[in-house]
């Protein structure tokens, strides 16, 4: 599945993010394959909003629909 | 090579260590540096970039500021300024946030790994602990090699134990894996810093040294970012996990049903401030009581005495559109008191972490204009100063976003100063004409952006932003930087107003602006239906954009023409300032097509709406 597919409240975890420049901004993030993070906000139509921890991330639906997960 | 030129505009005295803040935006450097430097403090502006470092002394020594980072490299201007910041720097004092360590220590990590002197201050742990974060600052020492410090800077508690220990910074723990690689790379770099820089691949720093930049960038970053998770697992304990207030707000930011009415108050918050607040009562004052009450008589007078008002000389100095009169009046009467409000109001925003949820909540609707959330950054800080703006648009990640939010600044957004003038004289107006105008500068802000994006080739990047806790901003620094840019704006402003006062003075007594005005006269009177006088308002808003505004506002005009005349002054073209940096950083053919598609929209409009109000 992908990150735009993710429910508000899910747990998931990365499996790839293709862009190489989104993964190189992402992983100081904390965001990178096989990290666990939340879905913990879903804007309609917009944004999803992960968080690790207390750290928030907004990411656009479009990308969001290019990074895949599964369900953790 | 050391990176001695990266510096060469800021005077550092010899002998000097040069001791260099990073930190994460937003973890509080600015109060580090305040109480290492004390008073006196100077700021730089890198140049070609908006990124200004402040620097200062402490005892023999230079200590920078830095802008906030989230790695140093070369995704953006202030990265890139951070980057050559710390590639001559001494000495690091590496700021993080004991709330974010997993996104702070990976920078922490980054400048560890550049092998020079580190120390870090933990900073924020009251936050910490009132959230249930427990850090173990001494394991956390042990695990990175070089000394932590626990800090609570707002409170002043842990500084002097900074100061203290600077003395013990030292080069941190790196893998050995990446200090070999690293040894190879010095044979050819001889800086470990630039070695590390070249090995993860930042194309600048290997350009200086004529390299292709290593590709190794992938796997140095998951090595360092499974170390900070590591690290992170170590040292910090969660205990409960109690969404405070601020976290509540923030979401309530993002989403949608609240959000949008939260950011509806922010704005009328703004517009009652600035424009009924400062426009109104207090340069009511200021213009009238004071300055042409008070200060423009005087100087009548003063100047007067030596030379008559009807000359040639009294005219430029002290006529209609006189230099010690008008021009003097309007900067520091009129403009000034607005430039400053909203210099507050935007520090004040910038400070308190909203400006990324607000990118998140309109990033759906600005996708419809081929833009990306972030670009409300730069729209929002138009509102600050156009010139700046169009420079900001670098945030932005691709040049077809660049020439949107370019177009759409030029176009449709109006200066802080001209909207102020603007804001104050539709709140005298009513409702219906701030509907009607709002409406109308919306609705061609969105139809350039649409066609633009419809007719541009490419794609447009993703939303990717991090959201930092939403936190009240600190009197201090907002004034601080209120001042700052309200400085700034007078230094600009002043010379191009003298300039601008000057040409509409020499034209007026050479006969040349009757000519100008009848030559206007089927634009202003037959299309805008508007007096003749107001080709000299246009020609003062080609200067800059506010002058214009300032004249209009001097005008009597009539409700409807005074809207007409507002909507083609904010569609009107941008300043000569900010076409310059336009021509700069758009390229002349884009430029010029900006400029010439303002021309044709303010009078288009205008005359549309004149027609049908009027």
């Amino acid at each position: 599945m992908t990150l735009a597919q993710a429910k508000r409240g899910q747990r998931v975890e990365i499996v790839a993010i293709p862009d190489p420049v989104v993964r190189a901004q992402a992983i100081r993030f904390g965001i990178a394959a096989g990290e666990r993070i939340a879905c913990a906000e879903k804007l309609p139509a917009g944004p999803i909003v992960i968080a690790k921890g207390r750290q928030e991330i907004a990411i656009g639906r479009r990308l969001a629909e290019n990074i895949e997960v599964r369900p953790a | 090579m050391h990176c001695h030129d990266c510096l060469s505009h800021i005077a550092i005295p010899a002998g000097a260590r040069k001791i260099v803040l990073v930190g994460n935006p937003n973890v509080g450097k600015s109060v580090f540096f305040n109480a290492l430097t004390g008073l006196y403090v100077d700021v730089a502006n890198f140049p070609g970039t908006t990124v200004d470092i402040s620097h200062g002394r402490y005892g023999g020594d230079v200590v920078l500021d830095t802008p906030g980072i989230y790695g140093i490299s070369s995704f953006n201007d202030e990265e890139r300024v951070a980057r050559d910041v710390v590639l001559a720097a001494d000495l690091i004092i590496n700021i993080v946030d004991a709330v974010h360590l997993e996104r702070d220590l990976f920078l922490t990590l980054q400048l560890i790994d550049t092998g020079l002197p580190v120390i870090v201050a933990l900073n924020m742990l009251d936050e910490a602990r009132h959230q249930g974060v427990a850090v173990d600052a001494d394991l956390l020492e042990h695990l990175l090699g070089v000394p932590v410090v626990p800090t609570v800077a707002v409170k002043g508690e842990g500084l002097e134990d900074l100061k203290t220990r600077l003395a013990d910074a030292r080069p941190g723990i790196s893998p050995p894996d990446l200090k070999k690689q690293l040894a190879d790379m010095v044979r050819t770099v001889a800086v470990p810093a630039e070695a590390l820089l070249v090995l993860e691949g930042d194309p600048e720093v290997a350009d200086r040294h004529g390299l292709e930049p290593g590709g190794q960038r992938e796997e140095i970053y998951r090595q360092r970012r499974a170390r900070v998770n590591d690290i992170v697992g170590h040292v910090v304990r969660e205990e409960a996990s109690g969404a405070g207030f601020a976290a509540r707000l923030g979401h309530w930011a993002l989403r949608p049903l609240t959000g949008i009415p939260l950011f509806a108050l922010i704005l009328y918050c703004m517009y009652y401030l600035i424009g009924v607040l400062v426009a109104q009562d207090i340069v009511g004052f200021t213009e009238e009581t004071l300055m042409q009450g008070l200060y423009e008589p005087a100087v009548r007078a003063l100047v007067g005495r030596f030379v008559s008002e009807s000359s040639i000389p009294g005219t430029i100095l002290i006529g209609e559109f006189g230099l010690l009169t008008m021009t003097i009046t309007y900067i520091l009467g009129l403009l000034l008191p607005l430039v400053v409000g909203f210099y507050f109001v935007l520090s004040l925003l910038e400070d308190s972490g909203y400006l990324p949820r607000l990118a998140t909540l309109v990033d759906r609707l600005m996708n419809t204009i081929g833009l990306n959330g972030r670009a409300i950054i730069p729209m929002i800080l138009g509102f600050g100063c156009v010139t700046m703006a169009t420079i900001t648009t670098r945030i932005l990640g691709s040049q077809r976003e660049r020439t949107i939010a370019t177009a759409v600044l030029g176009l449709a957004i109006p200066c802080s100063a001209q909207l102020g003038v603007i804001a104050g004289m539709l709140a005298a107006l009513g409702p219906k004409y701030i509907a009607i105008y709002g409406g109308v500068i919306l609705l061609i802000l969105g139809l350039v952006g649409r066609i633009l994006h419809r007719v541009l080739p490419g794609q447009s990047t993703d939303l990717l932003i991090d959201l930092p806790p939403l936190r009240l901003p600190r009197g201090e620094n907002v004034l601080k930087k209120t001042v700052t840019k309200s400085y700034a704006f007078l230094k600009e402003a002043a010379p191009l107003f003298m300039i601008g006062a000057l040409l509409i003075t020499l034209l007026q007594v050479t006969g040349l602006l009757e000519v100008i005005q009848d030559g206007l006269a089927p634009l202003t009177q037959g299309l805008l239906k508007l007096p003749r006088e107001t080709a000299t308002v246009f020609i003062m808003g080609m200067i800059r954009r506010d002058f214009g505004a300032a004249g209009l506002s001097d005008m009597v005009l009539g409700p409807a023409e005074t809207l007409v005349a507002l909507i083609v002054i904010t569609l009107f073209v941008p300043c000569i300032a900010a076409l310059i940096v336009i021509l700069k950083e758009r390229g002349v053919k884009e430029g010029m097509l900006i400029w010439l598609g303002s021309w044709l929209a303010a009078f288009v409009v205008g005359g549309l709406v004149a027609h049908i109000i009027i």
